[in-house]
């Protein structure tokens, strides 16, 4: 398909559990074009977040081609691999996952660290990023002072302040409550229409795939 | 914020672990400081042997004495430039317990000994006085003693009251130099064993030989015992080290023991290094699942892991290297009189510095490999899955 930001093609993936292989992901294709919000559904057990990992080369199919922003993330090493996802994915975890010593000026600056960009440069980036998600004035905050909203928005704002090609949300609200999980989703739901950032979310929650464009459902392993 | 930042916060993560680990470390390095710089105080001797002295004994034991008449004969030898005589005289000061090594020796012993510092005046006044003495500036501080003092000694080999008058206090040339002798004319001790005791009189304990440069010390040796092969006291001659050698391998089986320990307490507190190194990495493996999702690449998590190591070895280091300094500053004298002289020089050298710099180093360094290898070999996926 052209003017796709992702191309899955006949992707499987299986783990094994000591002698026995079960199979997650069998004869996945899958295309996301550009400035999409997808959403993934499916039940537990279903294969969605290995899909994410696999889309975001945090893991590697058994089989099958996967090209991400013009790169086939199957052919990368491991070292270039991780310098292609420092610049092309964004990552928002359900757990948030900040680091519990840096604050989160700190933790949004993170991976700028892997960047030549100057301090002062890099103190610009992570403002803006921290004033997209509303939390310049929280900026000298420690994560354990901050509610489970703000923990996510800080997470989203480590995610975009790279500036990256694609955004992949793993069940970003089934940590919250009501209330902040939709300052989440619209949130989400702003990258993508503001700043024209193309978005993959895992999710069990029916209100967050409704925000999404497109739903695509996986059940034992197939997207159906 | 640079990595170095967000380790020294991940060394203050749990303040308490640190702060015990790091006192272990500190602890450690002053134990294994005071160990190798005890077992350097027992091999200084030898350290500050001269390349062109050489020793002559009984053959059969330091325990013998050898005759006073062989000087002359040893004076003669090709290659000899002085021979000055030695004699342990075995006296102590007030109390038994409190041991120093007590020489009488002769005016040719003295100047082959340069290392011993003394102000010409001091020794002009020692040559002209027959009871006279020369002592140690740690001796001195020891006990207390200046110039003029009247010391008097209770001989344990030559028997009775021995008065001394202190004439010099000499300084050490170098830092091994041993500046806890108390040195006396053996003239003095030999002209009252000819009346008190003339059996024991005009014999010494050892000859001390400076050869000329150039001069084979083996041949010299081989030259010396020649002479007096088949006499009633056959001799011995080593060079001085050989002699120091000798003299303090009679705790050699000490000094073994002391060095295994200064290992062992080395690997016990890797082993405790590398088990809080263990944990920390176990408890941040999420962490590191994150720091990889977002590009880190592996030298950045060894930076990170074995930068926490080493930093809280070397500082643990850093603390134990200042105690060391502190008690040795302030407590040397203590130290000599608690080991009853035994450590007369009780210095930190530069040898024994980097010797504990390098084991801080190497334990940082090695209790960091397991924890930087799991957190290296992760996969992301499955360090991910350790957050829920």
């Amino acid at each position: 398909m052209a003017n796709s930001i992702v191309e899955v093609r006949n992707v499987a993936k299986s783990y094994r559990r000591g002698s026995m292989k079960i199979p997650v992901l069998e004869n996945i294709t899958l295309d996301v074009p550009a400035g999409e919000f997808m959403a993934l559904m499916g039940p537990s057990g279903s294969g969605k977040s290995t899909l994410l990992n696999l889309i975001a080369g945090i893991d590697r199919p058994d089989s099958g081609s996967i090209i991400v922003a013009n790169d086939d993330v199957t052919k990368l090493s491991e070292s270039r691999m991780a310098n292609w996802r420092s610049r092309h994915i964004g990552f928002v975890f359900q757990f948030y996952n900040l680091i519990p010593v840096l604050t989160a000026y700190e933790n949004v600056e993170l991976p700028l660290l892997l960047t030549k960009l100057s301090k002062k440069e890099r103190n610009e980036h992570v403002k803006t990023a921290l004033g997209v998600v509303s939390l310049g004035d929280r900026m000298k905050h420690y994560p354990k002072q901050l509610s489970g909203g703000q923990q996510q928005r800080v997470a989203i704002a480590r995610a975009i302040v790279a500036d990256p090609t694609l955004i992949v949300a793993d069940e970003p609200t089934g940590d919250l409550d009501k209330v902040s999980a939709t300052e989440i989703l619209t949130l989400l739901e702003r990258l993508n229409h503001e700043f024209k950032k193309s978005i993959i979310l895992v999710t069990h929650d029916q209100r967050a795939a409704d925000k999404a464009h497109t739903v695509r459902h996986l059940d034992k392993g197939e997207l159906v | 914020m640079k990595i170095f930042k967000l380790i020294f916060k991940n060394v203050l993560r749990h303040p308490l672990r640190t702060l015990l680990t790091f006192l272990g470390i500190a602890i450690v390095t002053f134990a294994f400081g005071f160990i190798r710089t005890a077992i350097s105080a027992w091999y200084a001797g030898v350290e500050a042997s001269a390349q062109n002295r050489m020793v002559t004994l009984n053959a059969t034991s330091l325990m013998f004495p050898l005759p006073l008449a062989y000087r002359e004969k040893i004076a003669q030898i090709s290659g000899v430039q002085s021979v000055g005589i030695g004699n342990w005289f075995g006296a102590y000061y007030k109390d038994p317990k409190d041991f120093f090594a007590n020489f009488a020796v002769d005016d040719k012993y003295l100047e082959m000994y340069s290392e011993f510092v003394l102000p010409p005046e001091q020794l002009a006044a020692y040559e002209q006085e027959r009871n006279a003495c020369i002592i140690g500036r740690k001796l001195a501080n020891r006990f207390g003693w200046k110039l003029g003092d009247i010391v008097q000694l209770t001989g344990t080999i030559y028997y009775g009251q021995w008065d001394f008058v202190i004439r010099g206090i000499y300084d050490g040339a170098n830092a091994t130099t041993d500046e806890t002798a108390f040195l006396f004319h053996w003239e003095y001790v030999n002209e009252r064993l000819k009346q008190e005791s003339p059996e024991l009189a005009d014999y010494i304990g050892w000859f001390v030989i400076q050869i000329a440069n150039g001069v084979n010390p083996v041949a010299v040796g081989e030259a010396i015992d020649a002479n007096f092969k088949n006499s009633p006291a056959e001799t011995k001659t080593d060079t001085e080290r050989a002699f120091n050698l000798s003299f303090i391998s009679m705790a050699g089986t000490i000094m073994t023991a002391m060095e295994i320990i200064s290992i062992v307490v080395v690997l016990i507190i890797l082993l405790v290094l590398a088990n809080t190194m263990a944990m920390t990495a176990r408890e941040r493996m999420s962490e590191y699942a994150v720091l990889k999702t977002l590009g880190f690449r592996p030298f950045h998590l060894v930076s990170l892991i074995g930068g926490e190591s080493l930093l809280i070895a070397l500082g643990g280091f850093a603390v134990g290297l200042g105690m060391l300094f502190y008690i040795f500053k302030n407590f040397a004298v203590v130290i000599t009189k608690l080991s009853n002289g035994f450590f007369g020089i009780f210095n930190l050298t530069n040898n024994t510095i980097a010797l504990t710099f390098a084991s801080a180093l190497l334990v940082g360094v090695v209790a960091a490999i397991f924890p930087a290898w799991r957190a290296v070999r992760m996969r992301i996926a499955d360090g991910l899955h350790r957050i829920a």
